[in-house]
């Protein structure tokens, strides 16, 4: 047995001592349903393959979602899961990067106490790490989430903003122009829109694009979000400190801005149960921002931790809550859900330089 | 040993890298029968011409197979991934003009630029339970495109020829493809997007990175360099 499997079957047994019952999947995954998840992005991160039969596979890319597959079909209420195994990711960029690695994970489903799930996931890995010398950071994507829900504006807009969250510069952009009023194009002050159009080819109908056409005249009435609400959007992306200053700022906003109340207390009460588990929270980063460019999947809490002393290393761990990815592989059911995952390989080489 | 030098093996591609180094005094030609594809090269000593064909010429750069190559920067950018670090571009060779672009339905009169085509995709998915189609042979450049410009909800369909007659055919939804001229393009009722091509190629001159030399065959490089007036 290898250093790095050793250390896998090591930290898989730790978090089997926590109570995970320990799970396999198959490394072959059907393609559709990561495809559906991700998007197109997933194949220039993730190795395809396919035969006559089963058509498209990926080499699991993540356990995640198999895991969370697993336990729709019939998990226990509330269950909690290990693993250890290989998983594949393309490599197009740093040719340095291994396409192949081994994680081992802990993901807990519980409905009842999401917020000391959080805290035990979190502790529970950072207690795995060890004298490693990391430093973790974290966020909480809900807060942002609440923020967006309570713009001023329209619903079509709000939607436009939180479909896009997770892709910063996209987000940036829409907030930009939802601030300025909105310019009517040529083609809605046109009798017969279709004047000069080719003829109706392809699934994307006529219908589809006259539904297009009667948003964008909605739009034009939609009034600007107020300049306040983008400061206090740009505030809200700019916190970034220890844990304890991050919330002081965080309760500061929710004066003017008491739709993220909620979600700030909750980053609160994170604080508290981590503090209970023997964190020490006041030297824990958090930034409202953190993990937005991360698997689109988390809608809560995230961290990750990283190499102090390794600044050109990866994430030695990280992980998250992905309650919206339960409900969308659970065809109609769903459950709260927190994991995170430790990269055995990139550990030891940390633990070989201390 | 000799330098040598990959050329597409066919059509008005080769025919303008012939001219393009008769020009500089480098005469390229095809020996033998038409239907085989062995070439000679005058003019300098120590080069070796090899007939290939352009979609193949990126790999065998990046091999190393191949010192030089002339191939469109399209296919570079497309088949390369970190191609700055394998191949070198000693010259753009002023033909060979292609841009790779978007296209929709011309009736499509709301979609206008990328941002609209996200918005067109994030309802057509709602609507029909799978992502929107856009029908191509240039996945890593369309995707990294799309990805830059913040349009989600799409999917690529592979699409080896005939692309535009895909949203007609209702396998693809949209089409993003290499077009010089356009005519196509409106023959099969679609037009481009404004927001200009994804990529502007022609065909260009390139140097392998990881060709091994020897002395001799460097002193050939520089030579011909130096006839090309590439020094």
């Amino acid at each position: 047995m290898n250093t790095v499997s050793a250390k896998a079957t090591a930290l898989r047994a730790r978090f089997e001592a926590a109570g995970a019952v320990p799970v396999e999947t198959s490394i072959l995954q059907p393609a559709d349903t990561l495809l559906d998840l991700y998007g197109e992005d997933i194949r220039g991160r993730a190795y395809i393959t396919s035969d006559a039969l089963r058509g498209e596979q990926m080499l699991r890319p993540d356990f995640t979602v198999p895991v969370v597959q697993m336990h729709m079909d019939g998990g226990a209420d509330p269950a909690r899961y290990t693993y250890a195994g290989t998983v594949f990711r393309r490599q197009e960029e740093d040719e340095s990067r291994p396409n192949e690695y081994t994680q081992v994970g802990y993901e807990v489903f519980d409905r009842v106490e999401p917020i000391a799930a959080d805290a035990e996931v979190f502790a529970l890995i950072s207690d795995a790490l060890g004298d490693a010398p990391v430093r973790a950071s974290t966020g909480d994507i809900g807060i942002l989430m609440a923020a967006v829900c309570a713009l001023g504006t329209s619903e079509a807009r709000k939607a436009a903003l939180m479909r896009h969250i997770w892709r910063p510069r996209k987000f940036r952009a829409l907030l930009d122009r939802f601030s300025k009023p909105a310019v009517a194009r040529d083609i809605l002050k046109t009798s017969d829109p279709f004047a000069k159009a080719g003829p109706e080819i392809g699934l994307r109908r006529k219908s589809d694009v006259l539904a297009r056409l009667d948003a964008l005249r909605k739009d034009i009435e939609t009034k600007p979000i107020s300049a306040r609400e983008i400061e206090l959007i740009e505030a809200l992306l700019n916190v970034r400190a220890m844990m304890p200053h991050a919330l002081e700022q965080l309760r500061d906003l929710a004066v003017d801005l008491p739709a993220i109340s909620s979600a700030v207390e909750r980053l609160g009460q994170r604080m508290e149960a981590l503090k209970a588990r023997g964190i020490d929270v006041v030297k824990l980063e958090f930034e409202t921002s953190y993990g937005r460019s991360l698997m689109e999947y988390y809608d809560g809490f995230v961290f990750g931790f990283y190499a102090e002393t390794r600044p050109d290393l990866p994430p030695i761990a990280t992980g998250g809550r992905y309650d919206a990815l339960t409900q969308r592989l659970g065809q109609g059911a769903e459950i709260p859900a927190v994991g995170g995952v430790i990269r055995p390989d990139l550990l030891l080489e940390l633990e070989g330089a201390v | 040993m000799t330098i040598k030098l990959g050329v597409p093996s066919k059509g008005r591609l080769m025919e303008k890298t012939f001219d393009w180094f008769g020009a500089r005094g480098v005469q390229l030609s095809r020996t033998g029968s038409d239907r085989e594809y062995a070439g000679a090269v005058e003019g300098v000593s120590g080069i070796e011409l090899v007939l290939l064909s352009a979609g193949e010429i990126p790999r065998e750069l990046a091999a190393g197979r191949i010192h030089l190559g002339v191939t469109g920067i399209d296919l570079i950018r497309e088949k390369l991934s970190g191609w700055e670090q394998r191949v070198e571009e000693l010259a753009p060779l002023g033909f060979g003009h292609a841009d790779l672009i978007i296209a929709v339905p011309d009736f499509w009169v709301d979609v206008r630029k990328l941002d609209d085509l996200d918005a067109a995709a994030a309802t057509f998915r709602a609507r029909n339970n799978f992502r929107l189609r856009i029908a191509t042979k240039y996945h890593r450049l369309i995707r990294e495109y799309l990805r830059q410009n913040g349009v989600a909800d799409y999917q690529l369909v592979d699409s080896q020829g005939a692309t535009e007659g895909t949203v007609k055919n209702e396998t693809a939804e949209a089409v993003a493809d290499i077009t010089s001229t356009g005519e196509t393009l409106r023959a099969n009722h679609l037009r481009l997007l404004d927001d200009g091509p994804a990529l502007k190629s022609q065909a260009t001159l390139l140097r392998s990175k990881s060709a091994r030399m020897s002395k001799q065959e460097r002193a050939d490089l520089t030579t011909l360099m130096k006839q090309l007036a590439l020094t």
